[in-house]
């Protein structure tokens, strides 16, 4: 009973998750890959240009947390699809969960600590509204 | 070595409602494209962690997504997310809408054709950064 409530609430997520995701991505892709020079413009400055603004501090942390809830989920089905092992199928479910709660930590910590003007560093590879040395 | 019995089994089963039809090859792809992009998450969150480090540092590691290999992995890593976005939508229309199964092959055939235009939109872009710029 109480797993299929659980299953039910992650047939729900995919869903509302799927929906939200759409509207992230494409406007992280549109912003990185398809403006100014695309991929080839990615850099420090841009990267850090962006997350010096609430707003892309919090999309970011939205799309982060989203996007891998919503494929740690997906994966979940897949391996409980076709590792039918009980052990492997264990492992593989631990070092899912385990890698998820890694990134999902990791990102965030990197969102909300990154310094856009680290002291000794070239001002041609800072955003522009760093100060001047 | 598939023996006869097998083969025959295999025989009667294609051409069912589902199997060999829209239906399947729309959970095929959305499986395989869901699998691609998750791997892809797995790395994004860490090459982006690497901002966090030191400025040349990331720049080098995002120097590896400018070349045109890793170019045209990204247009096929653009193709699976906006396929498995605009089938994720047919999907829901299924699940949510009274004529949605009835229209699930029709929406298959949209869902390819609104990929068509996206990316019609996207790849000469991209290419072009990728390779001009």
């Amino acid at each position: 009973m109480k797993t299929l409530r659980l299953e039910r609430l992650g047939w729900i997520f995919m869903r509302l998750s799927g929906v939200v995701l759409i509207a992230l991505i494409f406007t992280h892709l549109t912003v990185n890959l398809m403006q100014d020079g695309g991929v080839k413009a990615i850099d420090f400055a841009f990267v850090a240009g962006k997350l010096a603004n609430p707003f892309w501090q919090w999309f970011d942390t939205a799309l982060l947390w989203l996007a891998l809830i919503h494929g740690t989920n997906g994966m979940r089905v897949v391996i409980q699809d076709y590792v039918l092992r009980p052990r492997l199928r264990k492992v593989l479910l631990t070092l899912l969960a385990v890698s998820t709660v890694t990134l999902i930590v990791l990102g965030t910590l990197v969102i909300f600590t990154l310094d856009p003007c680290p002291a000794g560093t070239p001002a041609d590879l800072l955003p522009s509204f760093c100060p001047a040395v | 070595m598939v023996d006869t019995a097998a083969r025959e089994t295999r025989t009667v089963i294609r051409g069912t409602l589902y199997r060999g039809h829209e239906g399947m090859w729309s959970w095929v792809l959305h499986r395989i494209t869901g699998i691609a992009i998750y791997f892809f998450l797995l790395v994004h969150v860490l090459d982006t962690a690497t901002v966090r480090l030191d400025p040349e540092i990331y720049n080098t590691v995002m120097g590896a997504y400018k070349t045109p290999l890793m170019g045209l992995g990204e247009a096929g890593l653009v193709a699976a997310i906006i396929f498995h976005a605009l089938n994720g939508l047919r999907i829901i229309l299924v699940d949510y809408t009274k004529w949605g199964t009835r229209y699930q092959k029709v929406m298959f055939y949209v869902v390819l054709a609104l990929w068509v235009v996206l990316m019609a939109g996207f790849l000469p872009r991209h290419l072009a950064h990728v390779f001009a710029g």
